[in-house]
């Protein structure tokens, strides 16, 4: 909790800087504006405007630079018009009732969050999968583990067209699978990784110890290894499903997706409407703070009853 | 028929040998270290190509590796211009200038404690972001050539190396700090001898990370304008034209590029944190 007041403080710097960012970022739009209605702008003419620099043109129309914070397609939104926008597109329609309208935000980020979700459990499924066949067998350990790590310095974006062209053709209907392997590709490799430590992690004396209780392997597996493994599992799934969320974006932003937070990225950069990005991204970051939350209480909550001291 | 049952037969080989060496006594040296994956990679393109062969699968959806590896050898020029615009132009650049200035930025905030403590937690929370959602804002901002691909590998990098760099510069403890006290050691004279050594394992797993996301950056940026060339051009355009092998020679070459990059970084640690316990041992 002592982090609270600095984490705000820097919030603020943040939000400080970028409003301030708006006034040059969009003098030039807004001296546009307000020569398109009558008014009077310095070196007139847009092209003219080209050559002086945003400072110049800041100085010499100082009455005009308020426009610039009101703009209804800014190169640089302001946070409040981004947060209007947000509400528009999300608590207005719910109050509304049209919470699930293709417009509202609502809908998009449970398309993504779909997508996320089943790419999450398919990516922890495979990671752990591949950290117990690495963990008793040496072969796989020995051919499987450098291609794991190799597999993730492969920009998976070139790749994504690709899988949502194969599986097309195989006959898989819509977007969602495509995209829930893309993001279980951005997702297994942490999981793996972690496992591979987490199930390696009892002593020898403690594996000794079932071996004179007579256990067998499965049993060993069951109720030592796995176990042992937990803390090194949830720490991994905080980081995987904020990939798998990230995977997910990617797998619809080169694709003409027409659903989901990455297809209203690209449908705004298309139309041209910037406030619909900026929203669609900060709606991401909201739902990658409440996933890894969720993940986070997951795990206070599991490792408490299982009697880890944290 | 005959591709199928013979890629499987290879498999099975393949992996009965790799068997073999992986239970051997020799399983440890470096040379069955590299053979081991080798083998088992070249069977995965076996099984590949026999699958697409034996079962007729069509050039426009998966083209056989051979297939791949020929247009590959035939298209070597265009290659090398989109690896020029997307690795040389933005993505190194990008990387450079945010690798730079993360680590500028964590030297100044790592100063002051306070801001330390509220950068840590965003740091860590922007950096586990779909930050790639910004590529189309920078494209308008800075243009379609190489600048706005840069811009967004800076903004992607950023956070990564400034996290790990401010965790790496809290590593020393205050026994070492004590002892640099002793021989009257500076604040600058701290930093160069004691604390940015110490920082340096973690600085590189940031520079290691940023190095994937360096070239995700580029090639995604180029999905959304791009002069007549770069990777991402090529394959979003490759895809609509349905010159699938030239996008999976594509693939093959960010593939290539992506661990040559992460090596590079990765054997640059090494020569420098030789000394570290963790490779000591």
């Amino acid at each position: 909790m002592r982090n609270v007041i600095p984490v705000l403080t820097v919030l603020a710097l943040l939000a400080g800087l970028w409003w301030a960012a708006v006034a040059p970022m969009n003098i030039r739009p807004a001296l546009d504006q307000v020569e398109r209605s009558g008014g009077t702008v310095v070196p007139e003419g847009s092209v003219q405007r080209r050559d002086v620099s945003v400072w110049r043109l800041m100085l010499d129309n100082r009455e005009h630079v308020a426009i610039g914070y009101d703009l209804k397609r800014p190169r640089l939104p302001t946070p409040s018009q981004v947060g209007q926008e947000m509400w528009k597109t999300t608590g207005e329609m719910a109050l509304k009732g049209r919470a699930w309208s293709k417009r509202s935000l609502i809908y998009h980020s449970w398309v993504t969050l779909r997508s996320t979700l089943w790419g999450f459990l398919l990516g922890t499924t495979i990671g752990i999968l591949g950290a117990v066949a690495i963990t008793y067998s040496r072969v796989t350990s020995k051919s499987l583990m450098p291609w794991a790590i190799i597999s993730q310095t492969i920009p998976i974006v070139a790749l994504a067209p690709m899988i949502i062209v194969v599986s097309n053709q195989v006959g898989i209907e819509g977007r969602g699978v495509p995209k829930a392997i893309i993001s279980a590709y951005l997702c297994y490799f942490p999981v793996l990784v972690s496992m591979v430590r987490g199930l390696g992690s009892p002593r020898p004396s403690e594996l000794d110890l079932l071996k004179t209780y007579n256990a067998s392997g499965g049993q060993s597996f069951w109720k030592l290894r796995l176990p042992a493994s937990l803390p090194y599992l949830f720490t991994s799934l905080k980081v995987g499903i904020a990939a798998a969320l990230v995977g997910t974006i990617v797998g619809e932003l080169p694709t003409g997706a027409i659903s989901g937070l990455g297809a209203r990225i690209l449908i705004g950069d298309q139309f041209g409407t910037p406030l619909a990005i900026w929203s669609a991204l900060f709606m991401a970051a909201i739902l990658a703070g409440l996933l890894v939350t969720l993940v986070d209480g997951t795990q206070r909550i599991t490792l408490r009853r299982m009697g880890f001291r944290s | 028929m005959m591709w199928l049952i013979g890629a499987l037969v290879f498999w099975i080989v393949a992996w009965a040998v790799n068997a073999r060496l992986a239970n051997g006594s020799q399983s440890d040296t470096l040379a069955l270290r590299i053979v081991i994956p080798l083998l088992f990679g070249l069977t995965l393109l076996v099984l590949w190509e026999g699958l697409v062969r034996g079962l007729g699968v069509s050039q426009v959806i998966l083209p056989a590796p051979s297939q791949i590896a020929k247009t590959f050898a035939s298209s070597t020029d265009i290659l090398w211009v989109d690896v020029m615009q997307t690795v040389f132009k933005g993505a190194l650049r990008g990387f450079l200038i945010g690798a730079i200035a993360a680590f500028v930025v964590a030297i100044l905030i790592d100063r002051s404690a306070f801001l330390t403590r509220g950068l840590l937690p965003i740091g860590n929370f922007v950096a586990a972001l779909p930050i790639v959602g910004i590529a189309p804002i920078l494209v308008n901002w800075f243009g379609f050539d190489w600048q706005s691909k840069a811009a967004v590998v800076v903004v992607m990098v950023f956070f990564p190396i400034l996290v790990n760099t401010v965790q790496g510069l809290r590593e020393t403890d205050a026994m070492q700090r004590d002892l640099m006290r002793t021989y009257a050691a500076g604040y600058f004279q701290t930093l160069l001898k004691l604390r940015l050594p110490a920082a340096l394992p973690f600085v590189f797993n940031g520079l290691k990370i940023a190095t994937t996301l360096a070239l995700i950056g580029a090639i995604v940026a180029e999905y959304f304008g791009s002069p007549t060339r770069g990777m991402g051009f090529r394959i979003s355009t490759g895809v609509g034209s349905l010159e699938i092998d030239l996008v999976w020679a594509e693939i093959a070459v960010s593939a290539l590029v992506g661990s040559a990059f992460y090596g590079l970084v990765a054997l640059l640690e090494q020569r420098m944190t030789f000394w570290h316990p963790s490779r000591r041992g």
